[in-house]
């Protein structure tokens, strides 16, 4: 970000003076914020994540200028904004399609995460507030998915305020005061609006926090150790800022693709049937980036431990830290939890698939073993961090790629001995 | 900053900055509570909607056999003219073998009319059945396409992860031909 000769300049300096704000940034993401030099691709997702926050709030911005949050409008509202509003259209699909997209960069973010072990001490504050951030944004789409009031969106809305209807005693009580009704009605529209409008700026607050802890220790990194010195680093700026914009770019090429091309290939097509309270449709499925948890909700088939097990499934990735008791970050060194982790990505999709299919026959089946097999993957994890004999960790970053811990450069052979 | 309390009567275990301590505490507890509730409960249903609590129907159009849906309260109301075999069906059942046991003399103010609130105990999606052409589930009542529940001619819950049976609202025969729903 800011070099000496930024500095140089007298209206810089004149606020750096009275408010260092152009060193703060400069430390966060600039020159003066050393990172391990072996970061990979994989570690482009938390910033690409940013970025389509951004472009969330600056589309829903405008789209709530354009939108009328009433029962009878709302629908018709939708429909003006894509046929007459000037680009309209485009705002809506790269709403929509962003809020696809903001699920898929998450969902590999903590993969990663859990791949190289990113949660481990001193880094498990910064994993929980993640979860925290994972838990906000599905609010956030939820009520988001309401608002424009289709037949998808109704029943979305009256299922899922309806699993607080579990709460033994005062569940049903929950349920009305959600509802402000004595069904989905206008008035849970209007606060599902309010409360979609506040949330992404409560999820800002929330990356502020989740990137100050990031930048306590730094990142994680391939190899899962800590940096032995600097010669282990390199500055953010530009390696990393270069490294960011250009995965910005190949992630762009993907989103305007299906944003132009394919803009209704993650939607349902009930959603352009207007919200009808008298009849279900036939074959109701929540957003793709909820079926897994939806999933594990129909294989139980008692209905407040389908409820619990649904929240628990993203809940006990808060207690992961504390699960995985292996010292040893990266799965790299880590023969048997490598071949776990890959078990439990295709349990996921595998639930993913069952939650879009109808509950019957031998999707029940499949269901309840991949359920069975999501929960049964932490049991395993704890008792594997006992167990693994891990394989031998490198001396430091820049040892697997130097051979010998040699240096690329005369002049970092100092602190290199150093350290 | 409590040092010259204590110090001053060290030998008693509580002194009188405890006690305003935890008076001060509790006072602001409970105020905060109460000013706390009215924002709470601005979320609870308004006047307007409680308001619209009754609705009145007229069963004399119903044919035997014929299922018909009405509003009440947003939520569909399903209500049958039944036919003495669904009756029949309905009360030849060994009430151990249901999942929430009710008769169905329980369930019904006239046996041939059956009122209840069309919205499954599940989820609230809205079961199939009152359509001629949908499916009734083997029981012959009602099917919840949603989770896959399945009613009795009572309205019973025979199977899938319902919890209760569907509700029967508090209605009134106002006279033969009509009745009275909230």
């Amino acid at each position: 970000m800011s070099d000496k000769g930024m500095m140089n300049n007298p209206v810089i300096r004149w606020i750096e003076y009275r408010m260092p704000i152009f060193s703060f940034l400069n430390h966060s993401v600039g020159t003066e914020y050393p990172s391990p030099k072996n970061l990979s691709y994989w570690w482009n997702f938390g910033s690409l994540a940013g970025i389509v926050l951004v472009i969330m709030i600056v589309t829903g911005i405008l789209l709530a200028m354009q939108y009328t949050p009433h029962a009878d409008h709302a629908f018709d509202s939708v429909e003006r904004i894509m046929r007459d509003v000037n680009s309209g259209w485009l705002l809506r699909y790269l709403h929509t399609n962003g809020g696809s997209f903001f699920f898929i960069l998450v969902y590999i973010h903590v993969f990663r995460g859990m791949y190289y072990g990113s949660y481990k001490e001193p880094r498990e504050l910064l994993w929980i507030l993640g979860v925290i951030i994972l838990l906000i944004m599905m609010a956030t789409a939820f009520m988001g998915y309401v608002l424009p009031w289709g037949q998808m969106s109704f029943w979305a809305a009256k299922v899922i305020t309806n699993l607080f209807s579990a709460v033994p005693w005062i569940g049903d009580w929950i349920v009305t005061w959600l509802w402000g009704g004595f069904t989905v009605g206008n008035p849970t529209l209007n606060r599902f609006y309010s409360l979609h409008y506040l949330l992404p700026f409560v999820l800002v607050a929330l990356v502020v926090l989740h990137i100050w802890a990031l930048h306590q220790f730094g990142s994680n990194n391939p190899l899962g150790i800590e940096a032995k010195g600097p010669q282990d680093k390199i500055p953010f700026h530009p390696y990393y800022t270069v490294k960011d914009l250009y995965g910005m770019g190949v992630f762009l090429l993907v989103f305007f693709a299906v944003v132009f091309f394919a803009p209704n290939l993650l939607g349902e097509p009930d959603n352009y049937i207007e919200a009808n309270p008298l009849a279900t449709p036939a074959h109701i499925v929540p957003e793709w980036y909820f079926m897994p948890y939806y999933a594990i909700l129909r294989s139980i088939p008692q209905k407040l431990l389908g409820v619990i097990a649904m929240f628990g499934s993203l809940l006990i990735l808060l207690v992961l830290p504390w699960i995985d008791r292996s010292p040893v970050k990266s799965a790299r060194f880590r023969p048997v939890y490598k071949w776990l982790f890959w078990v439990f990505v295709v349990v996921c999709f595998v639930l993913g698939y069952i939650g879009a299919k109808p509950p019957e026959g031998v999707y029940v089946v499949v269901g309840r073993i991949a359920t069975a097999a999501y929960f049964l993957f932490f049991v395993v994890v704890y008792f594997l961090s006992y167990i693994e004999r891990p394989k031998p960790l490198p001396a430091s970053i820049s040892e697997p790629v130097l051979k010998g811990g040699g240096s690329p450069a005369g002049a970092q052979a100092k602190p290199m001995e150093k350290a | 900053m409590t040092d010259t309390a204590h110090s001053a009567r060290p030998e008693d275990g509580e002194t009188r900055r405890d006690f305003l301590y935890l008076a001060a505490g509790a006072v602001g507890a409970v105020g905060t509570g109460i000013a706390v509730w009215p924002l709470i409960d601005s979320m609870n249903p308004s006047a307007e909607v409680l308001a619209l609590a009754s609705t009145e129907v007229d069963l004399s159009p119903i044919e035997e056999g014929q299922r018909v849906t009405v509003t009440w309260r947003g939520s569909p109301v399903f209500i049958e003219h039944r036919t003495e075999q669904q009756i029949a069906a309905a009360r030849d059942v060994v009430l151990e073998e249901l999942p929430d046991p009710q008769t169905d003399e329980a369930r019904v103010q006239r046996p041939e009319w059956l009122v209840m609130v069309g919205v499954c105990t599940h989820l609230g999606c809205i079961p199939l059945g009152q359509n001629p052409g949908q499916s009734r589930g083997e029981f012959g009542g009602w099917f919840c396409p949603c989770h896959g529940s399945v009613f009795d001619t009572s309205g019973r819950i025979r199977r899938g992860p319902a919890p209760r049976n569907l509700d029967v609202p508090a209605y009134k025969f106002l006279d033969d031909g009509r009745i009275r729903i909230g």
